[in-house]
């Protein structure tokens, strides 16, 4: 039996006494792509952190492969918004990989740390400027610097913080591309307040504002949309050539 | 010229000069790169609480500071896990509230009103063998710890959140390096005292910092910046008779001044 990436049984959490998520139910199976999508403000940094044991939920139930979220930090790889990163630390992109093997406490890097590190670099693209101070670097290859430190620890699930704020709108299509290349290695999850152009690309679709309104495949979306957003998704996917969402 | 590198008290200066760069190229680093230079100024006016102590108590108040100010550096990195308090308020109030406790204890001590100014404002002519070894044996604790902590420290001083996703121990690792400054401060009292000693900790690391992106060349470059212009501002305080600790830190601006300039 292979174990789901993540289960969610009505978890709930509150922030200085304002209600941030309610019973939510919400199950990733192995080797899914899904969006969770949901106005800011409506949960959804939250309940990344509370996947990867940041935040601890007033009540309910998390299971990440079957694990507690911090038994499972092995398993889980973390793409932050990066816009919070002092860029001229003194830190190369080599480096900057590195610290996913972080393993704990007096152990030292190993020879096949470095190793992989240095594979996801080439995952990503960026082997060629692995010595590179990381303020050297343009939004985009920093994004891919960052996802390289997520695959660095060889996760199988992969969690993603708005990876579309940091980047300009060309280096998308780049993004996406990259990122379906990991798909049948780990379930992939991403967050994004932009409906439009995530729907093309993922497989399934949550929708988030305190409650999970709709989970399931991305075409057929629209209502949960609709409910969250209280308007209607042809305003949302507004200027988007290639709509896939279905039209009411 | 160099006649006064003959005297007893200039060679323990000059001793006492090295030994202070070890701590700002080791722990300043951090203190730059970690955006913590505030914090380290609390820590450090803390410490004279515990220098107040040691008069108190009789004991040399460099020693009774070791510990006052890991404690006061480890209920200030406490204080911000478990209570709602900005950071910036917690800092104000270590500050002033150390001071006064130091105050308060020399007051305690009947008749007698000790020379404070030294440990304020720093006298290095007079540091003592047993004041440099208490600063060896500090900066070989400092370098022991950075040495064994160097992927932590590096971890929380770029990405704390993601060092908590790899299982770093971010909140002990954060009170290790308070307790670090802690003790880099009572390696640096007797050279500048505790209201100038932040530059002295900090300029250093903020000079080399424009000219590396290696932790390491930062580390080692900053103590060897720290140690020549520390022996410059001692060797122009003999010469022109001015107040040590108040020289050297003004080397220490002018270098930094300089240095920005040079970078644009």
């Amino acid at each position: 039996m292979s174990l789901n990436a993540l289960e969610m049984k009505d978890v709930s959490f509150s922030y200085n006494h304002q209600q941030v998520l309610e019973d939510i139910n919400f199950t990733i199976e192995e080797k899914d792509f899904v969006a969770i999508i949901g106005p800011n403000g409506g949960g959804k940094s939250t309940l990344l952190k509370i996947v990867l044991g940041l935040l601890t939920p007033d009540k309910g139930e998390v299971k990440v492969f079957g694990r507690e979220p911090k038994k499972a930090l092995d398993l889980v790889g973390y793409l932050p918004q990066h816009t919070h990163f002092d860029l001229d630390f003194p830190i190369d992109v080599f480096e900057t990989v590195l610290m996913g093997r972080y393993h704990g406490m007096f152990k030292n890097y190993t020879s096949e740390d470095r190793e992989i590190a240095l594979q996801a670099l080439k995952d990503v693209d960026m082997e060629r400027y692995k010595d590179r101070q990381i303020s050297r670097l343009s939004g985009g290859q920093m994004q891919r610097v960052l996802i390289a430190r997520a695959l660095a620890r060889e996760p199988k699930l992969l969690l993603m913080d708005e990876p579309m704020a940091s980047i300009d709108p060309e280096m998308q299509n780049s993004f996406y591309q990259l990122i379906s290349h990991l798909k049948d290695r780990m379930a992939l999850v991403l967050v994004s307040h932009d409906v439009g152009t995530v729907s093309m690309h993922v497989d399934k679709i949550a929708c988030l504002n305190q409650k999970l309104y709709y989970h399931g495949p991305a075409e057929e979306a629209g209502e949960g949309l609709e409910e969250i957003y209280h308007c209607s998704i042809e305003h949302i996917s507004h200027g988007i050539p290639h709509r896939v969402l279905r039209k009411h | 010229m160099f006649e006064f590198i003959q005297y007893d008290f200039m060679q323990r200066a000059f001793i006492a000069a090295i030994l202070v760069s070890v701590a700002c190229g080791a722990v300043g680093t951090y203190v730059v790169i970690k955006k913590i230079v505030s914090m380290s100024g609390a820590i450090s006016h803390a410490a004279f609480g515990g220098v107040g102590l040691g008069y108190l108590l009789g004991v040399n108040p460099v020693v009774a500071a070791i510990p006052f100010s890991i404690v006061a550096a480890l209920s200030m990195g406490a204080v911000q896990e478990k209570v709602k308090i900005s950071e910036d308020t917690a800092i104000g109030i270590l500050w002033s509230v150390g001071m006064a406790l130091g105050i308060i204890f020399v007051n305690l001590k009947s008749g007698y009103a000790p020379d404070l100014f030294s440990y304020l404002f720093g006298s290095i002519l007079t540091v003592s063998n047993t004041d440099l070894y208490i600063m060896l044996v500090l900066d070989l604790i400092i370098l022991i710890v950075v040495f064994l902590f160097r992927r932590e420290f590096l971890g929380v001083s770029f990405d704390e959140e993601f060092s908590k996703v790899v299982g770093l121990p971010s909140t002990l690792i954060n009170m290790l390096l308070l307790a670090l400054i802690a003790l880099s401060v009572v390696v640096l009292i007797k050279v500048v005292g505790i209201i100038l000693l932040i530059a002295l900790l900090a300029i250093p690391a903020a000079i080399c910092k424009q000219y590396t992106y290696d932790i390491r060349k930062l580390m080692i470059s900053s103590t060897i910046i720290g140690a020549i212009l520390t022996s410059l501002g001692l060797i122009l305080a003999f010469i022109f008779n001015l107040s040590s600790g108040a020289t050297i830190i003004l080397v220490l601006g002018a270098a930094l001044f300089i240095s920005y300039f040079i970078q644009e």
